[in-house]
Protein backbone atom coordinates (compact mmCIF):
# COMPACT_ATOMS: atom_id res chain seq x y z
CA UNK A 1 0.00 0.00 0.00
CA UNK A 2 3.06 2.28 -0.05
CA UNK A 3 2.25 4.12 -3.24
CA UNK A 4 4.04 7.46 -3.27
CA UNK A 5 1.35 9.86 -4.40
CA UNK A 6 2.00 13.42 -5.34
CA UNK A 7 -0.53 16.08 -4.36
CA UNK A 8 -1.20 16.76 -8.02
CA UNK A 9 -2.30 13.16 -8.67
CA UNK A 10 -4.81 13.00 -5.88
CA UNK A 11 -7.80 14.89 -7.36
CA UNK A 12 -7.63 12.88 -10.58
CA UNK A 13 -8.09 9.64 -8.71
CA UNK A 14 -11.21 10.91 -7.01
CA UNK A 15 -14.40 9.97 -8.84
CA UNK A 16 -17.26 12.31 -9.65
CA UNK A 17 -19.45 10.82 -6.94
CA UNK A 18 -16.75 11.50 -4.36
CA UNK A 19 -16.63 15.17 -5.22
CA UNK A 20 -20.44 15.27 -5.10
CA UNK A 21 -20.23 13.79 -1.63
CA UNK A 22 -17.67 16.40 -0.64
CA UNK A 23 -19.99 19.14 -1.90
CA UNK A 24 -22.93 17.74 0.06
CA UNK A 25 -20.78 17.52 3.16
CA UNK A 26 -19.66 21.08 2.68
CA UNK A 27 -23.26 22.25 2.33
CA UNK A 28 -24.11 20.44 5.54
CA UNK A 29 -21.25 22.26 7.28
CA UNK A 30 -22.50 25.52 5.84
CA UNK A 31 -25.93 24.80 7.32
CA UNK A 32 -24.25 23.86 10.60
CA UNK A 33 -22.36 27.15 10.78
CA UNK A 34 -25.59 28.97 10.01
CA UNK A 35 -27.31 27.09 12.81
CA UNK A 36 -24.53 28.14 15.22
CA UNK A 37 -25.26 31.72 14.34
CA UNK A 38 -29.07 31.45 14.40
CA UNK A 39 -29.61 31.85 18.18
CA UNK A 40 -27.41 34.95 18.20
CA UNK A 41 -29.31 36.48 15.28
CA UNK A 42 -32.61 35.58 16.93
CA UNK A 43 -31.79 37.36 20.19
CA UNK A 44 -30.40 40.43 18.41
CA UNK A 45 -33.44 40.61 16.10
CA UNK A 46 -35.83 40.31 19.04
CA UNK A 47 -34.16 43.19 20.88
CA UNK A 48 -33.90 45.28 17.74
CA UNK A 49 -37.50 45.00 16.63
CA UNK A 50 -39.41 44.34 19.85
CA UNK A 51 -37.47 46.31 22.49
CA UNK A 52 -35.73 49.10 20.55
CA UNK A 53 -38.27 49.18 17.66
CA UNK A 54 -35.64 50.54 15.31
CA UNK A 55 -33.88 49.22 12.22
CA UNK A 56 -30.39 47.86 12.91
CA UNK A 57 -27.67 50.43 12.13
CA UNK A 58 -25.30 49.40 9.28
CA UNK A 59 -27.62 46.54 8.43
CA UNK A 60 -26.08 45.82 5.00
CA UNK A 61 -22.45 45.60 6.08
CA UNK A 62 -23.40 43.46 9.08
CA UNK A 63 -25.38 41.12 6.85
CA UNK A 64 -22.43 40.82 4.46
CA UNK A 65 -20.13 40.20 7.41
CA UNK A 66 -22.41 37.47 8.76
CA UNK A 67 -22.28 35.74 5.37
CA UNK A 68 -18.47 35.92 5.62
CA UNK A 69 -18.59 34.47 9.13
CA UNK A 70 -20.81 31.55 8.13
CA UNK A 71 -18.87 30.84 4.94
CA UNK A 72 -15.52 31.24 6.71
CA UNK A 73 -16.47 28.95 9.60
CA UNK A 74 -17.84 26.30 7.23
CA UNK A 75 -14.66 26.32 5.12
CA UNK A 76 -12.48 26.39 8.21
CA UNK A 77 -14.18 23.40 9.84
CA UNK A 78 -14.29 21.49 6.56
CA UNK A 79 -10.56 22.10 6.20
CA UNK A 80 -9.86 21.04 9.78
CA UNK A 81 -11.80 17.82 9.35
CA UNK A 82 -9.96 16.84 6.19
CA UNK A 83 -6.46 17.91 7.21
CA UNK A 84 -5.44 18.81 10.74
CA UNK A 85 -7.82 16.59 12.72
CA UNK A 86 -6.93 13.28 11.01
CA UNK A 87 -3.21 14.09 11.17
CA UNK A 88 -3.47 15.09 14.82
CA UNK A 89 -5.48 12.04 15.81
CA UNK A 90 -3.18 9.64 13.94
CA UNK A 91 -0.24 11.26 15.63
CA UNK A 92 -1.73 11.15 19.12
CA UNK A 93 -2.48 7.45 18.63
CA UNK A 94 0.94 6.69 17.16
CA UNK A 95 2.76 8.53 19.95
CA UNK A 96 0.73 6.74 22.62
CA UNK A 97 1.55 3.42 20.98
CA UNK A 98 5.22 4.38 20.82
CA UNK A 99 5.10 5.09 24.57
CA UNK A 100 7.89 7.64 24.37
CA UNK A 101 7.10 10.08 27.17
CA UNK A 102 9.58 12.85 26.16
CA UNK A 103 8.27 12.98 22.58
CA UNK A 104 4.73 12.87 23.87
CA UNK A 105 5.39 15.90 26.08
CA UNK A 106 7.08 17.79 23.24
CA UNK A 107 4.11 16.99 21.03
CA UNK A 108 1.66 18.03 23.76
CA UNK A 109 3.35 21.39 24.11
CA UNK A 110 3.48 21.96 20.37
CA UNK A 111 -0.15 20.97 19.98
CA UNK A 112 -1.30 23.39 22.66
CA UNK A 113 0.88 26.20 21.33
CA UNK A 114 0.11 25.67 17.66
CA UNK A 115 -3.64 25.34 18.01
CA UNK A 116 -3.93 28.34 20.32
CA UNK A 117 -1.94 30.75 18.15
CA UNK A 118 -4.35 29.99 15.29
CA UNK A 119 -7.51 30.10 17.44
CA UNK A 120 -9.97 32.57 15.81
CA UNK A 121 -11.60 33.62 19.10
CA UNK A 122 -8.22 34.45 20.63
CA UNK A 123 -7.15 36.41 17.54
CA UNK A 124 -10.36 38.42 17.90
CA UNK A 125 -10.03 39.17 21.61
CA UNK A 126 -6.28 39.90 21.48
CA UNK A 127 -6.83 42.38 18.65
CA UNK A 128 -9.58 44.12 20.58
CA UNK A 129 -7.45 44.16 23.74
CA UNK A 130 -4.63 45.79 21.78
CA UNK A 131 -6.92 48.60 20.59
CA UNK A 132 -8.24 49.19 24.10
CA UNK A 133 -4.73 49.19 25.57
CA UNK A 134 -3.72 51.84 23.02
CA UNK A 135 -6.77 53.97 23.83
CA UNK A 136 -5.86 53.77 27.52
CA UNK A 137 -2.30 54.95 26.76
CA UNK A 138 -0.80 51.70 27.97
CA UNK A 139 1.00 51.27 24.65
CA UNK A 140 1.61 53.58 21.69
CA UNK A 141 -1.47 54.12 19.54
CA UNK A 142 0.17 53.07 16.27
CA UNK A 143 -1.04 50.04 14.29
CA UNK A 144 2.44 48.49 14.54
CA UNK A 145 2.60 48.84 18.33
CA UNK A 146 -0.94 47.51 18.70
CA UNK A 147 -0.26 44.52 16.49
CA UNK A 148 3.01 43.82 18.28
CA UNK A 149 1.26 43.96 21.65
CA UNK A 150 -1.62 41.69 20.64
CA UNK A 151 0.72 39.20 18.98
CA UNK A 152 2.80 39.10 22.16
CA UNK A 153 -0.35 38.52 24.19
CA UNK A 154 -1.33 35.65 21.89
CA UNK A 155 2.12 34.11 22.22
CA UNK A 156 1.95 34.28 26.01
CA UNK A 157 -1.45 32.59 25.94
CA UNK A 158 -0.20 29.98 23.46
CA UNK A 159 2.82 29.12 25.64
CA UNK A 160 0.49 28.79 28.62
CA UNK A 161 -1.88 26.45 26.79
CA UNK A 162 1.12 24.41 25.62
CA UNK A 163 2.30 24.08 29.23
CA UNK A 164 -1.17 23.16 30.40
CA UNK A 165 -1.42 20.34 27.85
CA UNK A 166 1.97 19.06 29.04
CA UNK A 167 0.66 19.04 32.61
CA UNK A 168 -2.58 17.44 31.43
CA UNK A 169 -0.62 14.63 29.75
CA UNK A 170 1.51 14.15 32.88
CA UNK A 171 -1.68 14.05 34.90
CA UNK A 172 -3.14 11.27 32.77
CA UNK A 173 0.13 9.29 32.85
CA UNK A 174 0.51 9.63 36.62
CA UNK A 175 -3.18 9.63 37.50
CA UNK A 176 -3.17 12.87 39.51
CA UNK A 177 -6.66 14.04 40.47
CA UNK A 178 -7.75 17.08 38.50
CA UNK A 179 -9.41 19.06 41.27
CA UNK A 180 -6.24 19.52 43.37
CA UNK A 181 -4.48 21.07 40.37
CA UNK A 182 -7.43 23.26 39.43
CA UNK A 183 -8.28 24.50 42.94
CA UNK A 184 -4.58 25.02 43.71
CA UNK A 185 -4.21 26.88 40.43
CA UNK A 186 -7.02 29.25 41.30
CA UNK A 187 -5.37 29.94 44.67
CA UNK A 188 -2.30 31.00 42.69
CA UNK A 189 -4.54 33.21 40.53
CA UNK A 190 -5.96 34.82 43.67
CA UNK A 191 -2.53 35.65 45.04
CA UNK A 192 -1.21 36.91 41.69
CA UNK A 193 -4.27 39.15 41.16
CA UNK A 194 -3.21 41.19 44.18
CA UNK A 195 0.14 42.02 42.53
CA UNK A 196 -0.99 42.58 38.94
CA UNK A 197 -1.88 46.00 37.50
CA UNK A 198 -5.71 46.17 37.32
CA UNK A 199 -5.63 46.74 33.54
CA UNK A 200 -4.41 43.19 33.06
CA UNK A 201 -6.79 41.38 35.39
CA UNK A 202 -9.83 41.41 33.09
CA UNK A 203 -7.85 40.43 30.00
CA UNK A 204 -6.09 37.65 31.93
CA UNK A 205 -9.34 36.17 33.25
CA UNK A 206 -10.91 36.27 29.81
CA UNK A 207 -7.86 34.65 28.22
CA UNK A 208 -8.81 31.44 30.02
CA UNK A 209 -12.16 31.14 28.30
CA UNK A 210 -11.26 32.18 24.78
CA UNK A 211 -8.45 29.70 24.25
CA UNK A 212 -10.67 26.67 24.19
CA UNK A 213 -12.82 26.69 21.11
CA UNK A 214 -12.77 25.58 17.50
CA UNK A 215 -9.32 24.08 16.90
CA UNK A 216 -8.02 23.40 20.38
CA UNK A 217 -10.89 21.41 21.88
CA UNK A 218 -11.17 18.62 19.29
CA UNK A 219 -7.41 18.06 18.95
CA UNK A 220 -6.74 18.19 22.67
CA UNK A 221 -9.73 15.97 23.42
CA UNK A 222 -8.42 13.45 20.87
CA UNK A 223 -5.06 13.43 22.64
CA UNK A 224 -6.66 13.00 26.08
CA UNK A 225 -9.00 10.22 25.01
CA UNK A 226 -6.26 8.46 23.01
CA UNK A 227 -3.86 8.57 25.95
CA UNK A 228 -6.29 7.41 28.61
CA UNK A 229 -7.47 4.59 26.37
CA UNK A 230 -3.88 3.48 25.77
CA UNK A 231 -2.71 3.52 29.41
CA UNK A 232 -3.90 0.72 31.64
CA UNK A 233 -5.91 1.80 34.66
CA UNK A 234 -7.11 5.04 33.06
CA UNK A 235 -10.60 5.50 31.76
CA UNK A 236 -11.18 7.72 28.74
CA UNK A 237 -14.29 9.22 30.28
CA UNK A 238 -12.88 10.36 33.62
CA UNK A 239 -9.24 10.92 32.68
CA UNK A 240 -9.86 12.06 29.10
CA UNK A 241 -11.83 15.00 30.43
CA UNK A 242 -10.11 17.70 32.42
CA UNK A 243 -7.59 18.80 29.79
CA UNK A 244 -9.81 21.74 28.79
CA UNK A 245 -10.06 22.84 32.42
CA UNK A 246 -6.27 23.10 32.62
CA UNK A 247 -6.14 24.89 29.28
CA UNK A 248 -8.57 27.45 30.72
CA UNK A 249 -6.60 27.90 33.96
CA UNK A 250 -3.02 28.33 32.75
CA UNK A 251 -3.61 31.31 30.45
CA UNK A 252 -4.93 33.27 33.46
CA UNK A 253 -1.76 32.62 35.44
CA UNK A 254 0.55 33.35 32.50
CA UNK A 255 -1.18 36.58 31.43
CA UNK A 256 -1.24 37.80 35.04
CA UNK A 257 2.49 37.05 35.17
CA UNK A 258 2.99 38.88 31.87
CA UNK A 259 1.15 41.86 33.35
CA UNK A 260 3.39 41.80 36.40
CA UNK A 261 6.66 41.87 34.45
CA UNK A 262 5.65 44.26 31.65
CA UNK B 1 -21.58 48.63 -3.17
CA UNK B 2 -18.29 49.79 -1.72
CA UNK B 3 -18.54 47.31 1.16
CA UNK B 4 -17.64 44.37 -1.07
CA UNK B 5 -14.65 46.10 -2.68
CA UNK B 6 -13.35 47.18 0.70
CA UNK B 7 -13.84 43.69 2.13
CA UNK B 8 -12.00 42.15 -0.83
CA UNK B 9 -9.09 44.55 -0.35
CA UNK B 10 -8.99 43.64 3.34
CA UNK B 11 -8.87 39.97 2.47
CA UNK B 12 -5.33 39.92 1.03
CA UNK B 13 -3.41 40.98 4.17
CA UNK B 14 -5.87 38.88 6.18
CA UNK B 15 -4.87 35.82 4.13
CA UNK B 16 -1.17 36.43 4.77
CA UNK B 17 -1.76 36.97 8.48
CA UNK B 18 -3.82 33.79 8.64
CA UNK B 19 -1.11 31.82 6.92
CA UNK B 20 1.38 32.84 9.60
CA UNK B 21 -1.20 32.02 12.31
CA UNK B 22 -1.68 28.47 11.07
CA UNK B 23 2.00 27.85 10.30
CA UNK B 24 3.06 26.61 13.80
CA UNK B 25 0.50 23.84 13.96
CA UNK B 26 1.20 22.76 10.37
CA UNK B 27 4.95 22.70 11.02
CA UNK B 28 4.43 20.72 14.22
CA UNK B 29 2.33 18.05 12.57
CA UNK B 30 4.58 17.69 9.53
CA UNK B 31 7.85 17.68 11.49
CA UNK B 32 6.50 15.04 13.85
CA UNK B 33 5.24 13.00 10.93
CA UNK B 34 8.65 13.02 9.26
CA UNK B 35 11.12 13.09 12.19
CA UNK B 36 9.43 11.11 14.92
CA UNK B 37 6.98 8.78 13.20
CA UNK B 38 9.04 8.49 9.97
CA UNK B 39 5.95 7.65 7.99
CA UNK B 40 4.67 9.26 4.79
CA UNK B 41 1.44 11.17 5.13
CA UNK B 42 -1.70 9.40 3.96
CA UNK B 43 -3.75 11.28 1.34
CA UNK B 44 -1.31 14.24 1.09
CA UNK B 45 -3.33 15.88 -1.69
CA UNK B 46 -6.56 15.88 0.19
CA UNK B 47 -4.81 17.22 3.29
CA UNK B 48 -3.18 20.01 1.32
CA UNK B 49 -6.57 21.06 -0.04
CA UNK B 50 -7.92 20.89 3.51
CA UNK B 51 -5.20 23.23 4.71
CA UNK B 52 -6.15 25.63 1.94
CA UNK B 53 -9.70 25.56 3.26
CA UNK B 54 -8.46 26.21 6.81
CA UNK B 55 -6.50 29.29 5.77
CA UNK B 56 -9.19 30.70 3.47
CA UNK B 57 -11.94 30.02 6.02
CA UNK B 58 -10.03 31.65 8.84
CA UNK B 59 -9.34 34.75 6.72
CA UNK B 60 -13.01 35.02 5.70
CA UNK B 61 -14.08 34.58 9.31
CA UNK B 62 -11.70 37.34 10.36
CA UNK B 63 -13.17 39.70 7.76
CA UNK B 64 -16.70 38.87 8.93
CA UNK B 65 -15.63 39.39 12.52
CA UNK B 66 -14.59 42.96 11.81
CA UNK B 67 -17.64 43.86 9.75
CA UNK B 68 -20.36 41.91 11.61
CA UNK B 69 -19.70 40.33 14.99
CA UNK B 70 -17.83 43.19 16.66
CA UNK B 71 -20.16 45.91 15.28
CA UNK B 72 -23.14 43.83 16.38
CA UNK B 73 -21.87 43.69 19.97
CA UNK B 74 -20.97 47.39 19.92
CA UNK B 75 -24.26 48.46 18.41
CA UNK B 76 -26.29 46.45 20.93
CA UNK B 77 -24.28 47.93 23.82
CA UNK B 78 -24.73 51.45 22.43
CA UNK B 79 -28.50 51.04 22.07
CA UNK B 80 -28.92 49.39 25.46
CA UNK B 81 -27.09 52.22 27.22
CA UNK B 82 -28.48 55.15 25.20
CA UNK B 83 -29.76 57.74 27.71
CA UNK B 84 -33.09 58.15 25.88
CA UNK B 85 -33.67 54.37 26.01
CA UNK B 86 -32.89 54.32 29.74
CA UNK B 87 -34.85 57.50 30.41
CA UNK B 88 -31.82 59.29 31.85
CA UNK B 89 -30.44 62.75 31.17
CA UNK B 90 -27.26 62.97 29.04
CA UNK B 91 -24.22 62.06 31.18
CA UNK B 92 -26.32 61.02 34.15
CA UNK B 93 -25.28 57.79 35.88
CA UNK B 94 -28.31 55.66 36.63
CA UNK B 95 -28.48 53.18 39.49
CA UNK B 96 -27.57 49.59 38.46
CA UNK B 97 -31.29 48.79 38.39
CA UNK B 98 -31.77 51.25 35.50
CA UNK B 99 -29.82 48.92 33.24
CA UNK B 100 -32.21 45.99 33.54
CA UNK B 101 -32.43 45.40 29.77
CA UNK B 102 -28.64 45.05 29.62
CA UNK B 103 -28.82 42.08 31.99
CA UNK B 104 -31.77 40.59 30.14
CA UNK B 105 -29.93 40.88 26.82
CA UNK B 106 -26.75 39.39 28.31
CA UNK B 107 -28.64 36.45 29.78
CA UNK B 108 -30.55 35.85 26.53
CA UNK B 109 -27.35 35.88 24.45
CA UNK B 110 -25.62 33.56 26.92
CA UNK B 111 -28.49 31.08 27.01
CA UNK B 112 -29.33 31.06 23.30
CA UNK B 113 -25.77 30.64 22.03
CA UNK B 114 -24.91 27.93 24.55
CA UNK B 115 -27.90 25.63 24.43
CA UNK B 116 -27.30 24.80 20.74
CA UNK B 117 -23.49 24.63 20.99
CA UNK B 118 -22.29 21.43 19.21
CA UNK B 119 -19.34 20.88 21.58
CA UNK B 120 -21.73 20.99 24.53
CA UNK B 121 -24.11 18.48 22.94
CA UNK B 122 -21.21 16.03 22.54
CA UNK B 123 -20.03 16.51 26.11
CA UNK B 124 -23.49 16.14 27.61
CA UNK B 125 -24.18 12.87 25.78
CA UNK B 126 -20.85 11.56 27.06
CA UNK B 127 -21.70 12.68 30.58
CA UNK B 128 -24.99 10.80 30.46
CA UNK B 129 -23.06 7.61 29.68
CA UNK B 130 -20.46 8.15 32.41
CA UNK B 131 -22.91 8.91 35.18
CA UNK B 132 -24.83 5.64 34.70
CA UNK B 133 -28.11 7.43 34.19
CA UNK B 134 -28.22 9.88 37.10
CA UNK B 135 -27.30 12.70 34.71
CA UNK B 136 -29.44 13.27 31.63
CA UNK B 137 -28.04 14.93 28.54
CA UNK B 138 -30.74 17.53 27.97
CA UNK B 139 -31.08 18.84 31.57
CA UNK B 140 -27.29 19.00 31.69
CA UNK B 141 -27.31 21.20 28.60
CA UNK B 142 -29.96 23.37 30.22
CA UNK B 143 -27.84 23.60 33.37
CA UNK B 144 -24.81 24.73 31.39
CA UNK B 145 -26.83 27.24 29.35
CA UNK B 146 -28.44 28.63 32.50
CA UNK B 147 -24.99 28.88 34.06
CA UNK B 148 -23.71 30.88 31.10
CA UNK B 149 -26.83 33.09 31.13
CA UNK B 150 -26.48 33.89 34.84
CA UNK B 151 -22.72 34.33 34.41
CA UNK B 152 -22.89 36.82 31.52
CA UNK B 153 -25.75 38.74 33.15
CA UNK B 154 -23.84 39.00 36.43
CA UNK B 155 -20.77 40.01 34.43
CA UNK B 156 -22.64 42.92 32.86
CA UNK B 157 -23.95 43.87 36.31
CA UNK B 158 -20.35 43.99 37.48
CA UNK B 159 -19.44 46.33 34.62
CA UNK B 160 -22.42 48.57 35.37
CA UNK B 161 -21.72 48.66 39.10
CA UNK B 162 -17.94 48.90 38.66
CA UNK B 163 -17.08 46.33 41.33
CA UNK B 164 -13.73 44.50 41.06
CA UNK B 165 -13.77 41.40 38.86
CA UNK B 166 -11.63 39.21 41.09
CA UNK B 167 -14.10 39.31 43.99
CA UNK B 168 -16.73 37.62 41.84
CA UNK B 169 -14.34 35.15 40.30
CA UNK B 170 -12.77 34.21 43.62
CA UNK B 171 -16.14 33.82 45.35
CA UNK B 172 -17.15 31.64 42.42
CA UNK B 173 -14.11 29.40 42.66
CA UNK B 174 -14.49 29.07 46.43
CA UNK B 175 -18.02 27.86 45.74
CA UNK B 176 -16.64 25.45 43.13
CA UNK B 177 -14.09 24.16 45.65
CA UNK B 178 -16.81 23.58 48.23
CA UNK B 179 -19.05 21.87 45.67
CA UNK B 180 -16.15 19.67 44.56
CA UNK B 181 -15.93 18.16 48.04
CA UNK B 182 -19.46 16.82 47.79
CA UNK B 183 -19.49 16.01 44.08
CA UNK B 184 -19.41 12.55 42.56
CA UNK B 185 -15.86 11.87 41.41
CA UNK B 186 -16.81 11.10 37.80
CA UNK B 187 -18.62 14.40 37.42
CA UNK B 188 -15.70 16.62 38.49
CA UNK B 189 -13.68 16.66 35.23
CA UNK B 190 -16.86 16.94 33.14
CA UNK B 191 -18.08 19.90 35.17
CA UNK B 192 -14.69 21.63 35.00
CA UNK B 193 -14.51 21.13 31.24
CA UNK B 194 -18.04 22.40 30.69
CA UNK B 195 -16.76 25.83 31.66
CA UNK B 196 -14.28 25.90 28.82
CA UNK B 197 -16.32 24.40 26.00
CA UNK B 198 -19.25 26.78 26.27
CA UNK B 199 -17.59 29.85 24.82
CA UNK B 200 -17.72 29.32 21.09
CA UNK B 201 -15.99 31.16 18.28
CA UNK B 202 -19.16 33.05 17.37
CA UNK B 203 -20.11 33.98 20.93
CA UNK B 204 -16.74 35.28 22.13
CA UNK B 205 -16.45 38.29 19.78
CA UNK B 206 -20.03 39.45 20.36
CA UNK B 207 -19.84 39.08 24.13
CA UNK B 208 -16.43 40.75 24.46
CA UNK B 209 -17.49 43.65 22.22
CA UNK B 210 -20.61 43.99 24.36
CA UNK B 211 -18.53 44.22 27.54
CA UNK B 212 -15.99 46.69 26.16
CA UNK B 213 -18.64 48.99 24.68
CA UNK B 214 -20.71 48.79 27.84
CA UNK B 215 -17.73 49.93 29.90
CA UNK B 216 -17.06 52.70 27.38
CA UNK B 217 -20.69 53.88 27.37
CA UNK B 218 -21.25 54.03 31.12
CA UNK B 219 -19.77 57.16 32.70
CA UNK B 220 -16.93 56.44 35.10
CA UNK B 221 -16.01 53.01 33.72
CA UNK B 222 -12.79 52.25 31.86
CA UNK B 223 -12.96 49.75 28.96
CA UNK B 224 -9.55 48.36 29.92
CA UNK B 225 -10.23 47.78 33.61
CA UNK B 226 -13.98 47.07 33.52
CA UNK B 227 -14.65 45.98 29.94
CA UNK B 228 -13.07 42.54 30.05
CA UNK B 229 -14.19 39.65 32.20
CA UNK B 230 -17.48 38.56 30.61
CA UNK B 231 -15.84 35.48 29.09
CA UNK B 232 -14.42 34.62 32.51
CA UNK B 233 -17.94 34.72 33.97
CA UNK B 234 -19.24 32.60 31.11
CA UNK B 235 -16.53 30.00 31.84
CA UNK B 236 -17.01 29.94 35.62
CA UNK B 237 -20.75 29.74 36.16
CA UNK B 238 -21.40 26.59 34.12
CA UNK B 239 -19.03 24.74 36.48
CA UNK B 240 -21.18 25.80 39.42
CA UNK B 241 -24.46 24.99 37.70
CA UNK B 242 -23.27 21.58 36.46
CA UNK B 243 -21.94 20.55 39.88
CA UNK B 244 -25.20 21.76 41.42
CA UNK B 245 -27.24 19.85 38.87
CA UNK B 246 -25.20 16.66 39.35
CA UNK B 247 -25.53 16.93 43.10
CA UNK B 248 -29.26 17.56 42.94
CA UNK B 249 -29.78 14.71 40.49
CA UNK B 250 -27.90 12.26 42.71
CA UNK B 251 -29.78 13.49 45.77
CA UNK B 252 -33.14 13.15 44.08
CA UNK B 253 -32.26 9.66 42.92
CA UNK B 254 -31.31 8.66 46.43
CA UNK B 255 -34.62 9.83 47.80
CA UNK B 256 -36.57 8.17 44.99
CA UNK B 257 -38.25 11.36 44.03
CA UNK B 258 -36.65 11.32 40.63
CA UNK B 259 -39.14 11.74 37.82
CA UNK B 260 -37.62 11.39 34.42
CA UNK B 261 -37.58 14.74 32.62
CA UNK B 262 -38.58 14.77 29.05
Amino acid sequence: MRIPSSPALQPVRRSASASGRALRRFLRLFAGAGRDLAPLIGVVAFFQFVIFRQPLPDFESILLGLVFVVLGLAMFIHGLETSLFPIGEDMANALTAKASVPWLLVFAFGLGFGTTVAEPALIAVAGEAGKIAAEADMIEATPVAIEHWSNRLRQVVAVSVGSSIVLGVMRIIRGWPIHFIVIGGYMVVLVMTAFTPPEFVGIAYDAGGVTTSTITVPLVAALGVGLSTGIRGRSPVTDGFGMIALASLFPIIFVLGYGMVS
Amino acid sequence: MTGIGQAAADLVPALLQTLSDVLPIILLLFVFQIVVLRRPLRHPGRKLIGLGYVVAGLALFGAGLESALFPLGRSMAAQLTAPEFLGLAEGEIGPPSAYLWVYVFAAAIGFATTVAEPALITVSIKAEQVSAGTIRAFPLRLAVALGVAVGVALGTYRIVSGTPLHWYIMAGYLLVAAQTIWAQRVMIPIAYDSGGVTTSTVTVPVVSALGISLAAAIPGRSPLVDGFGLIAFASLFPIISVLAYAWTAAWLLRYRRWTRPR
